[in-house]
């Protein structure tokens, strides 16, 4: 399996931070664009719920992405399904144990720390979709769901991930941050993207010259 | 490994580096026997590109030889190989269409977050070009690991010298590209803005592909003269109205496709440059874009606009009116390089394609600070650097 290289994260949001400060003046016209709309003005659209400007759904979160990966549906699907492949593009995670329907998660955490995460399988529809949910009574109250759809025109699967979570606030909070580590959306579409280069290059895209110690 | 690394605006220095290794399956490393200056690295240079991070690895014109495969690698120790500027998968939907230059997985998913808010879609990966292009390690230096070795370099046979090959890297599959932008039917007049590298080979390019005149336009005289050389007429915007020119020297049309091979940087000190230079001084992803405001406006009506020149943000005073007005079509983007390398090696073998002539300065990678200042600051006689690690 190939190893997971990252650049450091500092010196990747270094630039980040120097883009966004030479965009900012490029930027500023557009931000009034997002203020002073609420839910209730939201007039039903074709996009996913998740993009409208405030994709709250009662006390939850939702985040989620969609690639279109260039191979079949099936290869894809059963990939996921292994769940000890969750880890060659899910940075965080450690391992991924499956027994029956519950999946237990072991997570990086900081500093070396590590930390489970319980959750059962509430749908599973060959080739179509995975759906999970966290045990009753867990730290950290979250959903997920991956499916998979033929895309047009022959360009392989197209693949959509949602989470949906309690964001942070108490205890709960602090396990979610411990759980993604970064911002739940970011992290989401970091591990899509991932498992998009996994499956049509075998590897996982680095710029790093020399394998981390 | 030695390695030319990026210290700030004008600040360039040789230091001593770990070797790269292979860490991925389709990786091998090569040892680079040639490396040359391009234009873009200018871009970098003078820091109007961002993204650009202390220590980085400048360098995307290389070619060496194979001395570690990984185990999903197709080349050979041993191997004689060009490597393209653009690092492509060659599996993605872009790789299948051939568009190279957007593939979809070869830029690390961290730096894609960069481009994305920037440019509304993540770029690929790119040798030496900044962190919005995954801040890939380059070829200005003893060694590269060279991502997707086994559909990205080419393999060299005996019999051409590193000097005749080393531009399939970048420069003349985008002179190539630039001219194969302009869509060239019988009779036409294809004017190019710079005479830079870019700007030669898309000279040559053009007429190979059977223009009827390619007009070439810069104010360094050695540089129109190699221009001159391939069969171009030129102009010298320092003494000439270049916009009345065109129009005289194409029977009042004007050129059916105009090139810009000048990019964000262009020189001048028209009203719109000097405000441009202005505000790219202050950093605020200005472009400086005089020379693809003439182009538009020297355009015949229904013509084509081919832009192999660079630009990173935003441009003003754009001459939307003219380019809608008169039915423009407009095309550009980092080369593909790949989509034309076996074609181009064959036409380098037969003879078709000159690549040398526009080498003026050979240097060693240790003295490629001096390579850069000159070729930033002595464009006259400075037309091209190719360097030996
Ligand atoms: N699209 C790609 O993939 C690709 C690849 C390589 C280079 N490039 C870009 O192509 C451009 C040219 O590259 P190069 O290596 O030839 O660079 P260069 O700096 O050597 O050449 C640029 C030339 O343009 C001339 N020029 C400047 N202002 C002008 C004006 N107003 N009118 C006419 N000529 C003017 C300069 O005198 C110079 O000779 C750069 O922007 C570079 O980044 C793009
Ligand atoms: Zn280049
Ligand atoms: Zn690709």
């Amino acid at each position: 399996m190939p190893p997971k290289n990252t650049p450091p994260h500092s010196a990747v949001r270094a630039v980040a931070v120097s883009v966004c400060v030479g965009l900012l003046a490029a930027g500023a016209a557009s931000l009034w664009l997002s203020s002073g709309r609420n839910r209730q003005d939201r007039r039903a659209d074709d996009a996913p719920g998740r993009t409208g400007r405030l994709p709250r759904y009662g006390d939850y979160a939702v985040v989620g992405k969609t690639v279109t990966i260039n191979s079949p549906r099936h290869e894809l699907y059963a990939f996921w399904r292994e769940f000890k492949n969750l880890p060659r593009f899910m940075e965080n995670v450690e391992a991924v144990e499956a027994s029956g329907d519950t999946l237990v998660w072991t997570i990086r955490g900081p500093a070396g720390s590590s930390y489970t995460l319980r959750t059962r399988i509430i749908s599973d529809r060959k080739n179509e979709q995975i759906a999970w949910r966290s045990i009753d009574g867990s730290d950290i109250d979250t959903e997920g769901k991956v499916m998979f759809r033929d895309a047009p025109g022959g360009r392989g699967t197209e693949v959509e991930a949602i989470i949906a979570y309690v964001p942070p606030g108490g205890a709960a909070g602090r396990a979610i941050a411990r759980l993604f580590r970064r911002e739940p959306a970011v992290q989401g579409r970091h591990e899509l993207k991932r498992f998009k280069m996994l499956m049509e290059t075998g590897e996982v895209a680095t710029a790093n010259n020399r394998k981390l110690a | 490994m030695r390695a030319l690394t990026y210290h700030g605006t004008h600040d360039v220095r040789v230091e001593t580096v770990p070797d790269p290794e292979i860490i991925n399956p389709r990786d091998a490393v090569i040892e680079v026997t040639a490396t040359a200056i391009c234009g873009s690295d200018l871009h970098l240079y003078d820091g109007v590109i961002p993204g650009m991070m202390p220590g980085d690895i400048l360098g995307h014109e290389f070619m060496g030889r194979v001395v570690e495969t990984g185990p999903a690698s197709t080349l050979k120790k041993g191997q004689r190989v060009v490597v393209p500027f653009t690092i492509s998968c060659g599996k993605c939907f872009h790789c299948m269409k051939q568009q190279y230059s957007a593939c979809d997985n070869s830029n690390p998913v961290e730096t894609q977050d960069l481009t994305e808010p920037l440019y509304g879609h993540a770029l690929s990966g790119l040798f030496g070009y900044s962190h919005l292009t995954g801040g890939y390690p380059g070829g200005q230096a003893q060694y590269v690991r060279v991502p997707y070795s086994d559909v990205g370099p080419i393999v060299i046979p005996d019999g051409l010298e590193d000097e005749q090959v080393l531009f399939l890297s970048d420069i003349l599959p985008t002179g190539w590209m630039a001219a194969e932008n302009c869509d060239i039917e019988e009779g036409d007049t294809v004017a190019v803005w710079g005479c830079g590298p870019v700007g030669l080979f898309a000279v040559q390019s053009a007429l190979i592909m059977g223009a009827h005149q390619v007009i070439a336009i810069d104010h360094y005289p050695h540089r129109l003269e190699l221009a001159r050389k391939f069969g171009a007429k030129v102009i010298d915007y320092r003494q000439t109205h270049v916009l009345e020119a065109l129009m005289e020297m194409t029977g009042g049309f004007g050129p059916d496709a105009v090139i810009d091979a000048v990019g964000m940087e262009s020189h001048g000190l028209t009203p719109d440059n000097v405000l441009d230079r202005a505000k790219q001084t202050v950093g605020i992803g200005a472009d400086r874009g005089h020379a693809l405001r003439q182009a538009i406006l020297a355009c015949r009506k229904g013509g084509r606009i081919s832009m192999p020149g660079v630009y990173g943000g935003f441009l003003d005073k754009f001459p939307l009116g003219a380019f809608m007005e008169k039915g423009l079509q407009w095309r550009t983007g980092q080369t593909h390089v790949q989509k034309y390398s076996k074609d181009l090696l064959r036409r380098i073998g037969e003879g078709e394609v000159d690549t040398t002539f526009l080498i003026s300065h050979r240097l060693s990678l240790e003295e490629a600070p001096e390579g850069y200042r000159n070729f930033h600051g002595n464009q006259n006689e400075w037309t091209k650097v190719v360097m030996t690690p």
